[in-house]
């Protein structure tokens, strides 16, 4: 299905979450890369050397947990935009999640937006609680939401709003 | 006459390398490219790159040739320069511009002149709307012109995808993306970004005809059964005014044709693709190849087969050997890195057979 | 057809208007332009005829190579206007595809 469609699958990415302990205990990296192809930018961004490739740039990363704070730096230097943040912990009922965004409009802090699946299919309504666009982030934005908590593994993107050119 | 030790043809990551290589080693170089803006594929590309963080992935497109750019002070760089002929007794001829014609002897050549796009057949493919890939890339990233409102995507490999990418960040609807093969040939990290922006990868599909009068109007699409045939029934038209080929490349050997390379027919690297040894020398010993001419690939290794030309042409040329030959080993081994896993198993086929090849029956020169 | 306005990689500034004529018609490109891009962004499409069906041909490579935008430019036939840059007063016709007078 991920292969013919590009839409990961539950199975897909249950197998990248961390154990149920250390979901619980701090925001974590969902590293969403299921193919092996040659590509290591991810290893060289984490300053807590947290994410390993390894000799052969072929591998598919792995992710240290205990070495990752979620600091969120990593997921504009992946060029599949392919990384995300989640902390379940955020406030009660509600975590928080990062997103790679490169599209315009770039949304607002304190609006809410539709976030979306896998699939693209809206799933439920998100609020933007943080927006990071620092120069060394190379015009990928870091969109911070806050989604109900049944949605935390769900939601990874939001719906393109504004208009379309060429219209 | 302009002569020169090494000239390099095209200034596209590979040509970049091998100018920026044989310099460093103290080889006079001359560079000709075609285009305005040196950097070849990669000054239309707005995404991130892939690749190792040696050769500048996670740097956009756009950006990199500046980087290969920084030690070139020492080449000698024609832009806006087309080499339009490669002859036996050792001269090449060129034009600047529209009509300054020159002539160029150098001792060596190092052919980086990249691939050109795959067409495909289907009714209607002739209509102002039918785009090439690269096409919709030069309007849209490089004049800023919107290339149209609603764009049908042929074809889910690594550009088809990404040129989709772009489209949406341009603001421009993409309608799907059909693909004949049962599964998705990007990256699907890339096919991901799409999926969730809501764009439908349909594998499995093909595109049956373009319609419209003066321009494209709409597109039938349909599903295509285990044999690759239309299923009846299953036709859909979408209304979109681009209809955009990501079909393929396939390596640019008029040049080396003209001079008479050795070449072979191999599917896995693009189509027919100039015969070359371990060094990247072709069957003409004063003629060496690199990047996508000598087999369409990526841009990490396209830069490495550049360096390795570079250095295996400088060699012959005198350059310090010792130098030389420990650019040539580490390249070759950092290109065996980059073809180690599976999405390099195609390229390991490929050269497999072309190295194995090197006898009478592809000698297409007799 | 038009200009992206904004986008979230690039720049596109705004850049002097360049004027031309299409077939008689006054039109503006802007700097930086080459003819066709011109064309397009002013919505034209079609760029020529074919020889012998007269079906229309618009641009397909961009980049020079495939001779789908061969037009007539400023008396000039066999223009590749996807390549060429525009150029102030330039006059632009569109031509038979091979652009002379031949007789079959
Ligand atoms: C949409 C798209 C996305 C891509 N994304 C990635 C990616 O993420 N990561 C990655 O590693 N690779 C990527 N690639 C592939 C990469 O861009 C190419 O493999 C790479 O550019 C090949 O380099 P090259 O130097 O061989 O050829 P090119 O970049 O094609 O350069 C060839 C140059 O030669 C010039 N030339 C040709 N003929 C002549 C002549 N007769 N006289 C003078 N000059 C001539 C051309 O003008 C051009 O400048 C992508 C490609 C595309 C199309
Ligand atoms: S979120 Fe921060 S700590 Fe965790 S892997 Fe990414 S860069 Fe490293
Ligand atoms: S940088 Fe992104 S796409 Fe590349 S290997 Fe790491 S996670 Fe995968
Ligand atoms: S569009 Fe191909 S030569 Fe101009």
């Amino acid at each position: 299905m991920l292969k013919s469609s590009g839409i990961a699958q539950k199975s897909d990415w249950e197998a990248k979450l961390p154990d149920v302990n250390r979901r619980k205990s701090g925001p974590y990296v969902v590293i969403e890369c299921y193919q092996k192809i040659p590509c290591n930018p991810c290893e060289g961004a984490c300053p807590n050397k947290a994410v390993t490739i390894g000799e052969d740039i072929n591998t598919i990363p792995c992710v240290e947990y205990g070495r990752c704070n979620g600091c969120g730096i990593c997921i504009s230097r992946c060029p599949g935009l392919a990384i995300f943040v989640v902390d379940e912990g955020f406030c009660p009922g509600f975590g928080k999640i990062l997103i790679p965004w490169e599209y315009l409009p770039l949304p607002t802090k304190g609006s809410v937006v539709a976030g979306v699946g896998r699939d693209g299919k809206e799933l439920c309504p998100a609020e933007v609680v943080e927006v990071r666009i620092a120069k060394n982030q190379d015009r990928t934005a870091v969109i911070g939401l806050k989604v109900p908590l049944d949605f935390v593994n769900q939601v990874r993107g939001i719906k393109l709003g504004g208009e379309e050119n060429g219209r | 006459m302009v002569e020169t030790q090494l000239l390099v043809v095209g200034g596209g990551p590979a040509g970049l390398a091998a100018a920026s290589a044989a310099a460093s080693l103290g080889i006079e170089v001359l560079l000709a490219d075609e285009g305005l803006k040196l950097g070849g594929q990669l000054v239309k590309q707005t995404h991130k790159f892939f690749g190792s963080r040696e050769h500048h992935a996670g740097v956009r497109g756009i950006d990199i040739p500046n980087l290969l750019l920084e030690n070139q002070d020492k080449v000698n760089i024609m832009s806006n320069t087309t080499i339009i002929g490669c002859y036996e007794d050792g001269v090449l001829t060129a034009v600047t511009g529209e009509d300054q014609y020159f002539k160029i002897k150098p001792q060596r050549v190092v052919f980086a002149t990249g691939a050109s796009e795959k067409f495909l057949s289907f009714p209607g493919n002739d209509l102002p709307g039918v785009y090439g890939a690269g096409a919709v890339q030069t309007l849209m990233n490089q004049y800023g012109v919107v290339p149209g409102k609603r764009v049908l995507m042929i074809g889910a490999g690594n550009i088809g995808i990404i040129v989709s990418y772009q489209l949406l960040q341009a603001g421009i609807h993409v309608a799907a993306v059909v693909e004949a093969a049962p599964n998705i040939g990007a990256y699907l990290v890339h096919a991901s970004k799409l999926a969730r922006a809501g764009v439908p990868i349909l594998t499995r599909h093909t595109i049956v005809e373009a319609k419209g009068t003066d321009s494209v109007q709409s597109a039938v699409i349909a599903q295509l059964d285990e044999k690759w045939q239309v299923i009846p029934g299953t036709e859909k038209e979408l209304e979109v005014d681009v209809v955009c080929l990501a079909v393929g490349l396939s390596p640019v050997l008029d040049l080396l044709s003209q001079i008479g390379c050795r070449r072979k027919y191999i599917p896995e690297l693009g189509g027919d693709v100039p015969f070359r040894d371990k060094q990247l020398k072709t069957s003409i010993d004063w003629i060496y190849v690199a990047g996508d001419t000598a087999g369409v690939e990526e841009a990490s290794a396209a830069m490495v087969e550049g360096r390795l030309a570079g250095a295996a042409a400088a060699a012959q040329l005198g350059a310090d050997s010792t130098e030389a030959g420990k650019i040539i080993a580490s390249c070759q081994a950092s290109l065996d890195s980059l073809r180690r896993g599976p999405v390099g198993a195609k390229i390991r086929a490929g050269i497999a057979k072309l190295e194995g090849g090197c006898c009478k029956c592809l000698n297409h020169q007799a | 057809m038009s200009r992206i306005s904004e986008h979230p990689i690039l720049k596109f500034e705004d850049k002097p208007v360049i004027n031309f004529t299409f077939e008689g018609r006054k039109l503006e490109g802007r700097q930086g332009d080459t003819i066709a891009s011109a064309l397009h962004a002013n919505g034209i499409m079609v760029l020529s005829h074919s020889r012998r069906n007269k079906r229309p041909r618009g641009f397909f490579c961009a980049i020079g190579k495939c001779s789908s935008c061969l037009m007539t430019v400023n008396g000039k036939a066999n223009v590749r206007t996807c390549v060429e840059p525009l150029v102030e007063g330039m006059e632009i016709l569109r031509q038979p595809a091979t652009g002379g007078e031949l007789k079959w």
